[in-house]
């Protein structure tokens, strides 16, 4: 039999959030999502979220924009249109290099910083016009919000979550 | 749980709970303006509308109705636009060097740092514009492909280097704090009783619900974002003097000029925070947060890179009489005795004298001292740029086109404009973001708290008893 139902466990503290979430792992219970107002630290770990691969996608997007001022410079200052400037003449990239190191800096920056935010929006779901979707409102503020899928009877999970120290829990249909 | 020594100072006083510190925040975005801010905005609006005549007059009527003349081509526009990028470097630093040396008290202040970061590249954005002369043709500026012949612009040019340093820093500061912003403006529309305010903050905050996996990330693009920042940073005033450094005027043909200009951008920076914030402090009611310790550690950042900023006129100082080159030694002994002396002596005595003040624990603790500090310095930093460029070029090669410069009204009126325009969009902010990032605030409340500190310590004395 498989239901929709879920359980909203509210917790008004980190620390009682914490232990509650480890102990609902040990008691096997499925959390779906934890919503807490700040970044509470190690939670994901004790939800055992894997790690965010962000940090990697940051460092090719910046190697992509250093290919993009390099190719950018190189077609425009050595390729189209060389020029002599001040008796130092644009015939080879490399031995121009120095006067475009603070560009292909730049550019590597922009295009890491931009395209890794860009990349976070998009994989959390964030832009504008977009609904939030945290199921309470206090979880903006002081409350964190457990949600834990309904598996076998329903009644002794919501009295496990009353122990665990939560200050409400409800029984939601989802759709 | 992260722990921090009994003998640190609380950062957040009043004893204050996560409801509080949400309290705190929303009340000043919640509640009705105050008289004071209306008077405030008021006059910062009267003061940009001058600026906005004297800049749509420079427009219509060309660039001759500055001050400028054959010999001193640059002034006030490069002067005030190095001011402004100067003064916009200390958001990042204290948002993403300060994040990576794990300094919690920059939480209670990086918000406003970052928008006054922003807010004032914006103004320093607005002089290259404005002294084209024809902005509507800016983007000539950008390497796009055009019907001119095969006229790219010069990547040689610390002019164009300075296109990517400022727009890359910009808009990274812009999605830097933005994206800091997001858990705090859905914190707004969560609170929000009215439709318009709640639909204001839910576009806004691009739909932040705060899921562990969404916090997992944002800290990771925060980590990586001050990572990337912090060499950036740097960058952008090095680039900045390098549109002097790179020239073949004495005075301006300096190696020390790098380090010597972000020392003092974080210099002018961070002291243009202290001003903002200590009014803020006490007109949001903000001092449970930010703190007199917080600004003590201001003024020490301030005394420090004052002190770095005394080194290096003192080193270029030295170096023009060491180099033996007639026209460095002239180009100095001009700044210090020539005609503009009085430029000189007032960034010496602004910069170099007055930091060392600090020195005394009473008065960096002084809220009243601070802030005329404050002022102070950002006034000697004004001065700092006006003697490199003006002095430097008053007097050319050639004696016969030795001249001064004096600034028209026009010149006087963009300038102040753009304090205004400075004033009216932190004013705005102040009325309408949340001005302290709450969810960062909240993370250290257990840790830095002042009930919490005094709960732990009272518990571990107990322990003992037994």
């Amino acid at each position: 039999m498989s239901t929709n139902k879920v359980i909203h466990a509210i917790y008004n503290d980190d620390d009682v959030l914490m232990d509650a979430v480890r102990k609902t792992r040990i008691a096997r219970h499925h959390i779906e999502e934890v919503f807490t107002p700040f970044p509470v630290h190690g939670l994901d770990k004790a939800m055992g979220l894997a790690p965010t691969r962000l940090a990697i996608c940051a460092f090719i997007y910046g190697c992509l924009g250093l290919t993009v001022a390099t190719t950018l410079m190189n077609y425009i200052m050595i390729q189209d249109w060389p020029q002599d400037i001040g008796g130092k003449p644009s015939f080879s990239y490399i031995q121009n290099m120095p006067a475009f190191v603070p560009v292909m800096f730049e550019l590597t920056v922009f295009f890491a910083a931009h395209l890794m935010v860009v990349t976070f929006y998009m994989r959390s779901r964030l832009w504008p016009f977009k609904q939030a979707e945290n199921p309470d409102v206090r979880t903006t503020d002081d409350h964190f919000l457990m949600e834990v899928a309904v598996s076998g009877n329903e009644a002794d999970m919501v009295s496990f979550f009353q122990n665990t120290g939560a200050v409400e829990v409800k029984v939601i249909e989802k759709h | 749980m992260h722990v921090t020594s009994p003998v640190r100072n609380p950062l957040i006083q009043g004893g204050k709970t996560y409801a509080d510190v949400t309290e705190d925040i929303c009340r000043q975005v919640e509640g009705p303006a105050t008289k004071e801010w209306k008077i405030a905005f008021g006059l910062s609006l009267i003061v940009l509308a001058y600026g906005s005549v004297c800049l749509a007059w420079t427009w219509w009527e060309g660039l001759g109705v500055w001050g400028l003349n054959k010999t001193v081509g640059w002034a006030w526009d490069i002067t005030n636009f190095v001011w402004w990028v100067g003064i916009g470097h200390a958001g990042t630093l204290i948002s993403a060097v300060l994040l990576l040396f794990r300094q919690r008290w920059r939480m209670a202040i990086n918000r406003s740092a970052e928008a006054m970061t922003i807010f004032s590249v914006v103004q320093a954005g607005l002089f290259p514009i404005i002294h084209m002369g024809r902005p509507w043709l800016g983007y000539w500026v950008l390497p796009i492909p055009n019907q001119f012949g095969s006229l790219w612009v010069n990547f040689n040019s610390p002019l164009l280097w300075d296109v990517f340093a400022i727009s890359t820093y910009l808009s990274v500061s812009l999605v830097f704090w933005w994206t800091g912003l997001l858990p705090d403006f859905a914190m707004l529309r969560d609170r929000a009783v009215t439709p318009f305010t709640k639909r204001v903050y839910s576009i806004l905050s691009f739909g932040w619900s705060g899921r562990a996996k969404d916090w997992q990330r944002f800290e990771e693009v925060s980590l990586v974002l001050a990572g990337l920042a912090t060499p950036l940073v740097l960058s952008v005033h090095t680039i900045v003097s390098f549109d002097f450094a790179t020239s073949v005027i004495p005075g301006w043909h300096t190696t020390i000029f790098p380090p010597y200009f972000v020392a003092g951008a974080v210099f002018s920076g961070f002291a243009m925070v202290n001003t903002l914030l200590i009014i803020m402090r006490k007109v949001s009611n903000l001092e449970a947060y930010i703190t007199i310790q917080h600004i003590e550690l201001m003024n020490i950042v301030i005394m420090i890179t004052g002190s770095i900023v005394g080194v290096a006129y003192i080193t270029e100082l030295f170096v023009a009489w060491y180099s033996g080159v007639e026209y460095e030694q002239y180009a100095f002994l001009n700044r210090a005795t020539g005609p503009y002396w009085w430029a000189y002596w007032s960034m010496m005595t602004c910069n170099v004298f007055s930091p060392q003040f600090m020195w005394f624990k009473k008065l960096r603790t002084s809220i009243m001292f601070s802030f005329i500090i404050s002022i102070v310095v950002n006034i000697g930093m004004w001065f700092e740029r006006f003697v490199i460029i003006v002095t430097s070029l008053h007097r050319d090669y050639l004696p016969s086109s030795w001249t001064m410069f004096s600034p028209t009204f026009v010149d006087i009126g963009i300038f102040i404009g753009t304090i205004g325009f400075f004033f009216v969009l932190f004013l705005l902010y102040a009325r309408t973001f949340p001005v302290i990032a709450q969810a960062e605030v909240k993370t250290i409340l257990k840790s830095s708290g002042d009930n919490y500190k005094k709960l732990r310590e009272e518990n571990k004395h107990s322990h003992h008893e037994h």
